[in-house]
C-alpha cells in the first residue's frame, strides 16, 4: 500500500491537507520542516521449555514536527494523529525554532529512488502464524536433538512493518513501507554443574520464508548449540596487549565503534568527536577501506530512504586508510556545508532524526583468511562478538568477544571465555596488517543504540589482523 | 478515566473468550530542552499513551499493546491478543496473582510534583543553560559542549484487572544533565554529570551540576594506559551501582526459571561478602524508583535481597515465583511484550569506611569512575569491561587511566568485597557507596 494513501484513507490527512499545516504555521519563518507520520506494527513469539509460551502484537502510530532554523530544533510529537494535533505542534516546534533568524535556505527536493529494495509479497507481519509457531517448535526439538548437554532453549522470532510518510515546508513528499524480521536462538548448556550460554540468529527485510530457504533456521540452531557447547571448556582470556586476528561477518562491530559512531555529523558538525577536522588525513592503514551504505537490498540496515526522505547511498567513509567522508542527517549536511547523505535516521516517530549507520563494512583485500592466521605467532582468534560500545570524544571503543580462540604458532588453539577488547578508535585501524579477501556481512542481528534512540543496523568484515589490541582476560 | 477504560477494554477480552486478563495504561506528558553553547538546540514536547493488554484463554497467554485509544483499535488489540492467546501452548502456572492479594488502599508515596511543572519553556531553558555556564565557567580547558538538558515528565500509570480491580498514581520526574567537553595537548576528554529527582527543588544546582561535569572531564585529561596486573580496584559510587545492578539482573525471576542465572539455587547461600548487604525498597517516600503497586497490582515492598553476604530473596513475579515454587515479591514491571521483573529503588547499604579511606588503604590499584561495554555474563559471572578512572599509588590517586579493562567473575568479586564506604547518596533508582574488591584483572599494555 501507497504511505500517501494509508495516512490519508486512515486519518484523513491528505497531501495537501498537511501542506496547509505546514504552510500556515512554518513556511518562510524558519530553513526546515517537515510532518513525519508513522505507524508500526511488532509482533513477538517466545518459545522457552520447549513451547510457545509468550506472543504479543505492538501498534503504534504517532506525527512528529520539525521546524529548524539554524542550530535550533523545536520538535513535537503525539501519538494522536489528527489534524488539530499537528497543527498544535507545528506551533511549539516552531516557538522555539523561531526565535533565530531563519537563513532563508529551503531544503531541496533529494532525488527519488527508484528502486525498493525490499519489495516483499508477503511481509513477514503478515506471513502465516501457525507456520511461525511451527518454526519455533522445530528450532527447540533440532536444539535439543544436536547435543544431550543442551538444557534450555529460547527462541524468538520478531516481526515488524512499518509505514511512514513525511511532508516538507518546501512542499515534497516522501514515503516508505519497512518490512524487519529476525529470529534469534539462545541455548544453555549443562554439563557438570558448569552452565554456558549460546546465541546465534539472523534476519533482514525478507519474507518469513528466508528462515527456511536453505534450512537457515537449522544453520542458526546449531551455530547456537555449538557456541554453548564450546564454551563449557574455555579457558580463562588471556590478559594484556596482543595480535588479534578478527573473523568476518559480525565482528564488523569493530568499524561500527571504532569508527562508524565518530563519523556521525552531528558529533563533527559540534567538533566533540575524535575524528573532528580529520577529513583527508590517515586514519587507517592503506589496506582499510570503509564504506556505509543503506542500499544493499532486503539487508537489516537497509533504507530506501533515511527518516528525513532523503535517498540512502553507498557512502566511502575511509578509502585506502585517508578519511573521506561523514554520515550526515539534513540539519548537519545544511550548518557543515555538505551533502545529506541518507544517513538521518530515528527510532521512532517520537524523536528527532540525526546521522546514523546503516550497513557499515570494511572492503575485502588479498590475503587467504588461513595465511593470516598462519602468520600470528601468539594471539586472539575472535569470530563472534556481543554488543560494543565507544566514547566518541576521547575514541576509546570496547567490545566483547563471545566467541574466541588462542592462537599459538599459526595455530588456533584452545577456545577462550568472553573478554573484552579495548583500543583506540583514531589508532586501531592504523595498525591492520593483513585483510582477508572473505568479506561477508553479518546475518542481521545489530541494533544501535544513540543517545536513547535504538535503530537496527548491519556490519561486515573480511578477515582482519590487527597487531596490537588490548584484550580484557583474566590470565595473566 | 483511565481506569474506565482499561475496564471496558477488560470487560470486552471476556466477551471475547479471555478467562481473565488484566491491563496497564499509561500515559505521559514530557517537555526536554538541550542548550548547547548557550544556544538553545533542540526543543521537544512528547505526549504519549500506551494501553497493554494481557489475557489468559484457558491456561494459554498472549499480550498486545497500542498507542492509539480509539474504539476501533481498541477493538483489534482485543482481537490480537485473544486470536494469539488461542494458539500459544497452555501453561498451567500462567494467570493472575490471586485477587485477594491486590493492593487495597493505594499509600501517597509523595511522587508528584504538582508545581514544579509550573514552568514556562524559557525557565526551563534558563536550568540547562546556567548548568552548561556552569561547567564552560571552571577551566580555561573546558574547550567544548556536548550541551546540558533539562527533562521534565508527568506521568500517569493505571493498572486493573478482569475481576474488577483497578488503581492509579501519578509521579513526575525532573532531571538536568550537562556534558562539557576538556582539551588540552591535542586531547580530547568529556564527561557527564547529571541530577534527577520526583520533585523539582530537590534536584541539585544547575551550578552542582555542570561544574561537577567540569571536574569528572578536566579530571580524565592527561589519562593513560597501564601494565597488565592483578590489583585492588576501588568503584567510585556511580560504577558500584552497576554491580549492585547486576546481582539484581541476576536474582530476578526470569534469568531464573531459564537457568541463566549465576545465583541459581542460592537461595539462603552466602553469595558475597559480609559487607554486602543490598536493598530494594519502593516505598520510600519521594524516591525516584519507588511506586506503590507493582505491575501486577501487588503493592509494593521493601526487602532485602542480599544480608550481610547471603542472598535473602530473589525479584520475582507472579508467574517466575510460581515456576520456581515461591510467591512473588512484587517485582513485576509491565515491558512492551507482557511482563517482565523490575527493581525499585535498590541500593548497597554503606559501610564505616570514608572513600577516602579506601582509597588509602591500597598501595597499588585502580580506582574506576566509568565503565563502558557489555561484558558481562549472567549465566556464569564472568565479567570484563572496559574502565576508565586514575591509578592509586601509595593510597593516593596518582594519574588518570585509560582503554583498560577489569576482569574477573562476579562471585568472586562480590566475595572480595573488602571494604564498602560510608559515602551512600540515592540519587537515582540504583545507588552505591564506594566499594573495594580486593583484587581483579586489570588489563593494559
Amino acid at each position: 500500500m501507497l504511505p500517501e494513501r494509508f495516512f490519508s484513507d486512515r486519518f484523513a490527512l491528505s497531501p495537501s491537507l498537511l501542506d496547509r499545516v505546514l504552510g500556515t504555521a512554518l513556511r518562510g519563518r524558519v530553513d526546515d520542516a517537515d510532518i513525519y507520520l508513522e505507524y508500526r506494527v511488532n509482533e513477538e513469539l517466545l518459545l522457552e521449555e520447549g513451547a510457545v509460551k509468550k506472543a504479543s502484537r505492538h501498534v503504534s502510530q504517532g506525527a512528529g514536527v520539525r521546524a529548524q532554523s539554524q542550530t535550533r530544533t523545536g520538535y513535537a510529537h503525539t501519538d494522536e494523529i489528527s489534524l488539530p494535533n499537528l497543527e498544535e505542534a507545528a506551533r511549539s516546534a516552531r516557538a522555539i525554532a523561531d526565535r533565530a533568524a531563519a537563513s532563508g535556505s529551503v531544503a531541496v527536493a533529494p532525488g527519488r529512488p527508484s528502486r525498493d529494495l525490499y519489495a516483499l509479497d508477503v511481509p513477514p507481519i503478515a506471513a502465516d502464524l501457525t507456520a511461525k509457531l511451527d518454526l519455533l517448535r522445530r528450532v527447540d526439538a533440532e536444539a535439543r536433538a544436536a547435543d544431550p548437554r543442551v538444557s534450555q532453549v529460547i527462541a524468538t522470532l520478531a516481526s515488524e512493518e512499518v509505514i511512514l510518510y513525511i511532508a516538507t515546508a518546501a512542499g515534497w513528499t516522501a514515503g516508505d513501507v519497512r518490512p524487519l524480521t529476525r529470529l534469534n536462538v539462545t541455548v544453555i548448556a549443562e554439563e557438570g554443574g558448569t552452565r554456558e550460554l549460546g546465541t546465534y540468529g539472523g534476519g533482514g527485510r525478507v519474507p518469513f520464508d528466508y528462515f527456511l530457504d536453505a534450512d537457515r533456521w537449522r544453520r542458526f540452531t546449531g551455530e547456537a548449540v555449538r557456541q554453548a557447547v564450546l564454551k563449557l571448556r574455555a579457558v580463562g582470556a588471556p590478559a594484556g596487549t596482543m595480535t588479534v586476528v578478527l573473523g568476518p561477518g559480525w565482528p564488523g562491530i569493530l568499524l561500527h565503534e571504532a569508527v562508524g559512531h565518530g563519523l556521525e555529523g552531528d558529533f563533527n558538525r559540534k567538533g566533540v568527536s575524535a575524528f573532528s577536522g580529520r577529513l583527508g588525513q590517515k586514519v587507517a592503514s592503506e589496506l582499510v577501506s570503509v564504506v556505509d551504505d543503506g542500499t544493499l537490498p532486503n539487508r537489516r540496515g537497509s533504507l530506501n530512504i533515511d527518516d528525513e526522505g532523503t535517498p540512502t547511498g553507498r557512502n566511502v567513509l575511509i578509502e585506502q586508510g585517508v578519511l573521506c567522508g561523514y554520515m550526515q542527517d539534513r540539519l548537519n549536511a545544511r550548518l557543515m556545508g555538505m551533502s545529506a547523505t541518507g544517513n538521518g535516521r530515528r527510532e521512532s516517530f517520537a524523536y528527532p532524526p540525526m546521522p546514523r549507520m546503516t550497513n557499515t563494512f570494511m572492503m575485502a583485500g588479498q590475503d587467504a583468511p588461513e595465511d593470516i592466521i598462519r602468520s600470528v605467532k601468539r594471539g586472539l582468534y575472535a569470530v563472534a562478538f556481543g554488543g560494543g560500545q565507544v566514547d566518541i570524544t576521547s575514541g576509546k571503543f570496547v567490545f566483547s568477544a563471545s566467541e574466541a580462540y588462542l592462537v599459538e604458532d599459526g595455530r588456533i588453539g584452545a577456545p577462550v571465555k568472553g573478554a573484552t577488547l579495548i583500543g583506540s578508535g583514531p589508532e586501531v585501524l592504523t595498525r591492520v596488517s593483513r585483510v582477508g579477501h572473505d568479506l561477508k556481512l553479518d546475518e542481521g542481528i545489530g541494533t544501535c543504540g544513540k543517545d536513547g534512540q535504538s535503530v537496527p543496523v548491519g556490519v561486515g568484515l573480511p578477515t582482519v589482523r590487527i597487531d596490537g589490541v588490548t584484550v580484557g582476560g583474566t590470565q595473566l | 478515566m483511565g481506569a474506565d477504560l482499561l475496564l471496558d477494554v477488560l470487560k470486552r477480552a471476556g466477551a471475547k473468550g479471555a478467562r481473565e486478563a488484566d491491563g496497564y495504561l499509561v500515559e505521559e506528558r514530557s517537555f526536554s530542552a538541550v542548550v548547547r553553547l548557550g544556544q538553545v538546540e533542540t526543543v521537544t514536547h512528547s505526549q504519549d499513551q500506551r494501553l497493554s493488554l494481557r489475557v489468559f484463554v484457558g491456561r494459554a497467554t498472549a499480550a498486545a499493546s497500542t498507542s492509539d485509544l480509539s474504539r476501533e483499535s481498541l477493538e483489534r488489540l482485543i482481537d490480537d491478543a485473544t486470536s494469539l492467546a488461542r494458539v500459544t501452548a497452555e501453561d498451567p502456572l500462567a494467570g493472575l496473582p490471586d485477587p485477594a492479594t491486590l493492593i487495597g488502599t493505594v499509600p501517597d508515596l509523595d511522587l508528584v510534583d504538582r508545581r514544579g511543572h509550573d514552568q514556562t519553556p524559557e525557565e526551563k531553558i534558563a536550568i540547562a543553560r546556567r548548568a552548561e555556564e556552569a561547567a564552560l565557567a571552571v577551566d580555561p580547558r573546558i574547550t567544548n559542549s556536548e550541551g546540558a538538558e533539562f527533562v521534565d515528565r508527568r506521568s500517569t500509570y493505571t493498572y486493573a484487572t478482569s475481576h474488577g480491580f483497578s488503581a492509579s498514581y501519578e509521579a513526575s520526574t525532573f532531571a538536568l544533565t550537562a556534558t562539557p567537553v576538556a582539551s588540552a595537548n591535542g586531547e580530547m576528554q568529556r564527561d557527564t554529570w547529571y541530577s534527577t529527582a520526583r520533585k523539582r527543588a530537590r534536584l541539585d544546582s544547575p551550578d552542582e551540576v555542570g561544574r561537577t561535569a567540569a571536574h569528572r572531564a578536566l579530571r580524565r585529561l592527561g589519562a593513560r594506559q597501564v601494565k597488565t596486573a592483578e590489583v585492588p580496584v576501588v568503584f567510585d559510587p556511580e560504577t558500584a551501582a552497576s554491580l549492585v545492578g547486576a546481582v539484581a539482573s541476576a536474582a530476578s525471576g526470569p534469568a531464573l526459571y531459564r537457568g541463566s542465572s549465576f545465583l541459581l539455587n542460592r537461595l539462603g547461600q552466602r553469595v558475597a561478602s559480609p559487607m554486602v548487604t543490598i536493598v530494594d525498597d519502593g516505598t520510600r517516600p519521594g524516591g525516584l524508583g519507588s511506586k506503590p503497586f507493582d505491575g501486577e497490582g501487588l503493592s509494593v515492598e521493601r526487602r532485602t535481597v542480599v544480608g550481610a553476604g547471603t542472598l535473602d530473596s530473589y525479584l520475582l513475579d507472579t508467574y517466575s515465583a510460581r515456576k520456581l515454587g515461591l510467591a512473588s515479591t512484587h517485582h513485576a514491571s509491565r515491558t512492551g511484550s507482557g511482563v517482565g521483573v523490575a527493581t525499585t529503588n535498590l541500593a548497597l547499604r554503606p559501610g564505616d569506611a570514608s572513600p577516602a579511606e579506601l582509597i588509602r588503604s591500597v598501595r597499588s590499584g585502580f580506582y574506576v569512575t566509568e565503565l563502558i561495554g557489555f561484558g558481562v555474563s549472567f549465566v556464569t559471572g564472568d565479567y570484563s569491561r572496559g574502565a576508565v578512572g586514575s591509578w592509586i599509588e601509595n593510597g593516593e590517586l596518582a594519574y588518570p587511566v585509560e582503554e583498560v579493562t577489569i576482569a574477573g567473575n562476579l562471585l568472586e568479586m562480590l566475595d572480595r568485597v573488602d571494604g564498602v564506604g560510608n559515602d551512600l547518596v540515592l540519587r537515582d533508582v540504583t545507588s552505591s557507596p564506594t566499594v573495594k574488591v580486593a583484587r581483579m584483572v586489570v588489563a593494559g599494555h
